[in-house]
């Protein structure tokens, strides 16, 4: 039951893109078209679980029993821009379809801060194993959902009459904010 | 040089001001600035990594070998941001508490890197530092900007201090994670309309 209900607040009350606030260089620059949107939330699924789990290990069996978390920062931005860097060299060679899908958006992935976010709130919040990989796949989900639905909100603003000034970027963020609030109304499921 | 450096410097205050003309490093603007004082703060933590880590990579940028360069200037960046962590949880514990994990996140902001990357590894170590001294606090006075719009009309108050009287009904909804996005985009618009009344290039595309 509690892992159901950590669900749902990583995916909708404490949507990671729009109630914390993390992700959201890739969140204005790949939103653009649909397509594109849905190989970056793939991308960041797989990239992020992947790296929840290193992270987790390294923190839990090494930083913590010799007091070492003072390295955590240190510590998990060298595993993950590691951890991309041989996740793209494998797909490159094992399985060029995957590649070609999401070859590009691994290489943005390092510079996301929603991966290295997510393994620091599993660190900050000590999760068990297994409420880790629900918490990371559950933020995971809702930063694709977030990221898929507002990419089809913006491939409609594009053909909307929108003020010069608030043209590109600044209408973007309005529509974010917009968005943010629709998604305030999950708060009544969890907290 | 000279006047090279002068340009430098003043660079960073209004024709490459982050998050606002470098639209980079938007998570944290959107994410503390819920007070000013939590702005000025984050803007100063920020600074500070951003000049000595452009000093750092500019100085080395003649060692580091280019095929690993981004992962040296990740480590060199990194070790800054611990060493910051460190000093604010010594010295400002309260505003460290308040900042939380957006601290370590300073190693992810893409402006630090940007420079790193766009500057600091083609130029000498002291100019690369006036750069980021320069574009540090530029991000520094946005994000308290940002955070001063926020404050005033969701809260009422200015670094803690009432600035409206009883009777103001504070605008909650600035200070709750919609009304980030919303203030950028209008600060952000602000910024375009007051370029185009200068008849200044059109930055934002």
């Amino acid at each position: 039951m509690d892992l159901i209900y950590l669900a749902i607040s990583a995916t909708f009350v404490n949507n990671i893109l729009l109630a914390q606030y993390l992700g959201n260089c890739p969140f204005l620059g790949v939103s653009k078209k649909l397509g594109t949107a849905v190989g970056m939330a793939a991308a960041i699924l797989f990239v992020t679980i992947l790296a929840s789990v290193f992270t987790w290990s390294v923190f839990t069996y090494i930083l913590k029993p010799y007091k070492l978390e003072f390295l955590q920062t240190l510590t998990f931005i060298l595993i993950i821009a590691s951890l991309v860097q041989l996740v793209e060299i494998i797909l490159k060679k094992k399985s060029r379809a995957l590649y070609n899908a999401l070859g590009v958006y691994l290489a943005l992935i390092t510079t996301n801060c929603a991966v290295m976010g997510v393994a620091l709130l599993i660190a900050k919040n000590e999760l068990s194993f297994i409420a880790m990989l629900v918490f990371s796949s559950a933020s995971a989900i809702g930063y694709g959902l977030a990221l898929i639905l507002f990419a089809g909100i913006r491939e409609r603003l594009v053909l909307s009459a929108v003020p010069q000034s608030m043209q590109g970027t600044a209408i973007a963020l309005v529509t974010a904010g917009i968005m943010a609030l629709a998604f305030m109304g999950f708060q009544g499921m969890a907290s | 040089m000279g006047q090279k450096l002068l340009s430098t410097l003043t660079a960073g205050l209004w024709k490459r001001i982050p998050p606002f003309r470098l639209v980079l490093g938007l998570c944290p603007a959107l994410a503390v600035t819920m007070s000013a004082e939590n702005g000025l703060g984050m803007g100063i933590a920020t600074a500070f990594v951003l000049t000595l880590s452009n000093g750092a990579v500019s100085a080395l940028r003649n060692i580091i070998p280019s095929k690993v360069r981004i992962a040296s200037y990740i480590v060199i960046i990194a070790t800054l941001v611990s060493i910051v962590e460190i000093l604010m949880k010594a010295y400002f514990f309260p505003l460290a508490e308040q900042l939380g994990i957006y601290i370590p996140l300073i190693v992810v902001n893409c402006i630090v890197l940007g420079r790193a990357e766009g500057f600091a590894s083609k130029n000498p170590p002291l100019i690369s530092m006036i750069d980021g001294l320069s574009v540090g606090a530029g991000y520094a006075l946005s994000l308290t900007l940002i955070g001063s719009v926020r404050e005033i009309f969701g809260a009422g108050s200015w670094f803690g201090m009432p600035v409206f009287g009883e009777s103001f009904e504070p605008m909650t909804f600035l200070v709750s994670a919609p009304g980030a996005f919303v203030t950028i985009g209008a600060l952000l618009a602000l910024q375009n309309l007051y370029s185009r009344w200068r008849g200044e290039k059109f930055i934002q595309g």
